[in-house]
C-alpha cells in the first residue's frame, strides 16, 4: 500500500494544476458577469463531479487488485507522459509564468434572475477540468487503496486554490501551472509504471522504494530535455534574428 | 437519440484526448513496451527497465517532432 502522505500529496498537486484553471475561469465569469450565478455554477459542476467519483470508485473497486493495476497503471502512464512532455515544452519555453485570465462578455447580463450564460461557463469550466482529475483521483486513490485520502487531497486543493483566489486576486495566475503540471506528471508517470508493471507480475527489487528511483530517472530526463529544448529555442531566436 | 449520440461521442473524444492526447504514437509504444514487459515476464526474463526507457525516449522523439512541426507548447 501506498503511504497516505504520498497519495495525499501526490493527488493534491494533480488537482492543484486542474484547479488553477477552474478557479481563473469562475473568478473570471464571476467577476464579469457577476457572482451569483457564476457559483451556482461552479457548485453544480461540483455535484456532477461527485457523482462521477462515487460510480467510478465503485467501479473500479469491484475489479481484482492485479487486473486493476495493470489497466489503472497504463492509464496514469499515459496520461501522465502527456503532462510530462508539455510541462517539458512549457517550461523551457516560458519559464515559470503563471496562465492568462479567459476573456468573457459582460454586455449582456440580465439586470436580475439567473445569468444562464455565466452558469453555463463556471458549469463547464468545473466539469471539463475537474473530469480529468476525477479520473486521475479515483485511479491513484483505487490502485493505492486509499480512495478516500485521494478524494480528501484533491478537494484539499480545490478549497486552497479556490480561497486563495478569492482572497488574493492575481496570485493564482501568477502560480507557475506548467511546473506543477511537469512535477505531477513526473509523479504520475512513475506511479503508473511501478503500478503497471508490477500488475505485469515484475517485482521491483527494492518494492516501494523503487518509486523513488523511478521519479529520479524521470525527473533527470525532464531536466536534460529542458536544456536540451532551451538550446533548440535559443538557436531559432538567433537565425531569426 | 441524437442528444445521447452526441454524448457518447463527447465522451469518447474526452476518453481519447484523456488516455492518447495529441500523439497518439507515444500511446501506441508505451502501451507494445507494456505488452512487451508482460510476455517477457512469463519467460522469467526481468525488463522493468524497458517501460522507463521507452517512455523517456518517446517523450524525446516527440518534443522533436513538435519542434520540427513548429508547434506551440
Amino acid at each position: 500500500m501506498t503511504g497516505a502522505g504520498v497519495v495525499l500529496l501526490t493527488t493534491f498537486l494533480a488537482s492543484s494544476v486542474e484547479a488553477i484553471e477552474m478557479v481563473v475561469i469562475v473568478l473570471g465569469v464571476g467577476a464579469t458577469r457577476g457572482w451569483r450565478s457564476a457559483l451556482i455554477g461552479a457548485a453544480s459542476g461540483f455535484v456532477l463531479l461527485a457523482v462521477i467519483v462515487a460510480v467510478l470508485g465503485l467501479t473500479l473497486a469491484a475489479i481484482p487488485i492485479g487486473p486493476l493495476r495493470v489497466l489503472v497503471g497504463a492509464l496514469l502512464l499515459l496520461f501522465g507522459l502527456q503532462w510530462f512532455r508539455k510541462g517539458i515544452a512549457r517550461v523551457a519555453e516560458r519559464g515559470l509564468v503563471g496562465m492568462r485570465e479567459p476573456e468573457v462578455q459582460e454586455s449582456d447580463v440580465p439586470a436580475s434572475g439567473m445569468d444562464w450564460v455565466a452558469f453555463l461557463l463556471s458549469f463547464k469550466g468545473v466539469v471539463l477540468e475537474g473530469l480529468e482529475i476525477a479520473l486521475i483521483v479515483v485511479s491513484f486513490g483505487v490502485s493505492a487503496g486509499q480512495l478516500g485520502l485521494s478524494v480528501v487531497g484533491a478537494v484539499a486543493a480545490v478549497v486552497v486554490i479556490g480561497g486563495t483566489g478569492f482572497a488574493l486576486k492575481g496570485v493564482v495566475t501568477s502560480i507557475p501551472r506548467s511546473l506543477l503540471q511537469l512535477v505531477v506528471g513526473t509523479l504520475l508517470t512513475s506511479f503508473g509504471t511501478f503500478w503497471a508493471l508490477e500488475g505485469l507480475g515484475v517485482s521491483w527489487p527494492q518494492s516501494d522504494l523503487d518509486i523513488v528511483a523511478l521519479l529520479v530517472v524521470y525527473g533527470l530526463a525532464a531536466v536534460s530535455y529542458i536544456g536540451l529544448e532551451r538550446r533548440r529555442i535559443h538557436h531559432v531566436a538567433i537565425e531569426v534574428a | 437519440m441524437p442528444v445521447i449520440g452526441s454524448a457518447v461521442v463527447g465522451a469518447g473524444r474526452f476518453l481519447y484526448r484523456f488516455i492518447v492526447g495529441d500523439d497518439w504514437r507515444v500511446a501506441l509504444v508505451v502501451l507494445i513496451a507494456l505488452a512487451g514487459t508482460g510476455v517477457l515476464q512469463g519467460e522469467h526474463i526481468s525488463a522493468l527497465w524497458l517501460v522507463p526507457l521507452v517512455a523517456i525516449v518517446m517523450t524525446g522523439i516527440s518534443l522533436r517532432r513538435s519542434a520540427l512541426k513548429g508547434e506551440k507548447a
